[in-house]
């Protein structure tokens, strides 16, 4: 077994250059090197999680920005619907005083019209009183040869008349 | 004839691949520190696990495939610190992450079937002055870094809570005792583990050989049975290389959590 048969001869060499090959490792690789490689590492990791947070961050904003457009959105929309509700209010109120007014003026007119018929029938049917008593006056004078009085005639034929 | 064949010194040693050969004779202050091809190996290995490491270093955002290769080690170590120990592991990621890719470097490039083109792997962590040096590394860290932080409390890790007062020297004595042997266990676990899947493949590998010099006959019977083995065992010593490297480095974490939380 050479690990024994050659230990006297060998192990100062083996120790010295374990020692010297191994130290280099550690302080050039071990030292040197894997801190950088590490801090590499953490560097990502830390970049990620940075990124992320952005992006949520980003995320948050845009959440906030659909809520607030959502908003004014909602907003205008009921302003909208007020404003043609209140058009359409006054559209209706306006038509409405217009339609009473159209209205008062027909009832004037027409209540001006019955007067005016009133008046005519009126006068038609005193027209026709006096041709009647004109005329009941002839008659009565051409049948009984008695000439009646005006006032008499007029008398009679407003019996008959109101008698139908 | 079979006797004669018996007889034979074996073709094939399998030990033989542990032995240490000097490159290059160097002394210092009476030492014999010769440049030797375990030596050289752990310099192939610093070297590969540089360039390893160095192709982890672009820095890119998103990261090509390399990157993201030493980015899982270094994950994966940084990970098994913060699980263990807690915040206060971090500060061990450059030795935990240099001793589990050291290792892991070393048992994966002593496997790579380099003899073919003359180039002989050596596996030096193997050797136990190598695990063992490796092991008294983490255990001086324990012990500086438990003294360190808990003064004399540290020996209050000898002394579980809840101990009964009668009990407190006995436990403290098998505690102490376990203890020391864990820098131990630590570098045999490692040694053994290399040694013994470097063996089985040399011996497997020599039934290959020799049942196949053997004639046809040998060579169905033990040399074929034989490599198929060899391919299985080689995808097991792979596996092996990796779970010896992660129980060292696992279990140096577990070492530093004794010193870093006590209880």
């Amino acid at each position: 077994m050479p690990q024994i048969a050659q230990l006297a001869d060998t192990y100062a060499s083996q120790i010295f250059w374990l020692l010297v090959f191994f130290g280099l490792t550690f302080f050039v690789v071990g030292r040197g090197m894997v801190p950088k490689v590490m801090s590499t590492v953490a560097d990502r990791d830390s970049q990620i999680a940075a990124d992320l947070a952005v992006a949520e961050a980003a995320r948050a904003r845009a959440d906030d920005e659909e809520a607030a457009w959502r908003k004014r959105e909602n907003d205008n929309r009921a302003a909208a619907q007020a404003l043609v509700a209140k058009a359409k209010a006054d559209a209706a109120a306006k038509a409405e005083k217009k339609l009473a007014a159209a209205q008062k003026r027909l009832d004037t007119k027409l209540a001006k019209a019955e007067a005016e018929i009133a008046e005519a029938r009126k006068n038609a049917l005193a027209e026709i009183e006096d041709v009647a008593v004109e005329a009941a006056q002839d008659i009565v004078k051409r049948l009984a040869g008695v000439s009646v009085t005006k006032p008499a005639a007029a008398k009679a034929v407003k019996e008959a008349m109101a008698h139908g | 004839m079979s006797a004669a064949v018996a007889a034979e010194p074996a073709k094939v040693d399998p030990m033989y691949q542990f032995t240490i050969k000097p490159l290059a004779e160097l002394e210092l202050a009476g030492f014999d520190i010769s440049f030797t091809n375990s030596a050289a190996w752990m310099l192939v290995t610093t070297i590969v696990l540089f360039g390893f490491v160095l192709g982890g270093m672009k820095r890119q955002l998103v990261p090509g495939r390399w990157q993201m290769a030493v980015e899982f080690f270094t994950s994966f170590i940084d990970d098994m610190l913060q699980a263990n120990i807690g915040d206060a592991g971090r500060k061990y990621v450059p030795y935990v992450f240099s001793l589990f890719m050291f290792i892991l470097f070393a048992n994966i490039l002593g496997l790579l079937p380099l003899g073919v083109v003359g180039l002989h792997p050596f596996t030096f962590t193997s050797h136990f002055t190598v695990t063992g040096v490796l092991a008294l590394i983490t255990i001086s860290i324990v012990l500086v870094v438990g003294f360190w932080k808990h003064g004399l409390h540290f020996f209050g890790l000898f002394v579980p809570h809840g101990t009964p007062l009668l009990m407190v020297p006995l436990i403290f004595v098998i505690e102490l005792f376990s203890f020391i042997l864990r820098p131990f266990s630590l570098a045999l676990r490692l040694f053994v583990a290399m040694m013994a899947g470097h063996v089985l493949l040399e011996v497997l590998s020599s039934f290959v050989i020799d049942g196949s010099n053997a004639g046809a006959l040998w060579g169905g019977v033990v040399g074929l049975p034989s490599f198929l083995l060899m391919i299985g065992i080689c995808a097991l010593e792979i596996l092996v290389s990796g779970i010896q490297a992660y129980v060292f480095a696992l279990l140096t974490v577990f070492y530093i959590n004794d010193a870093e939380n006590l209880h």
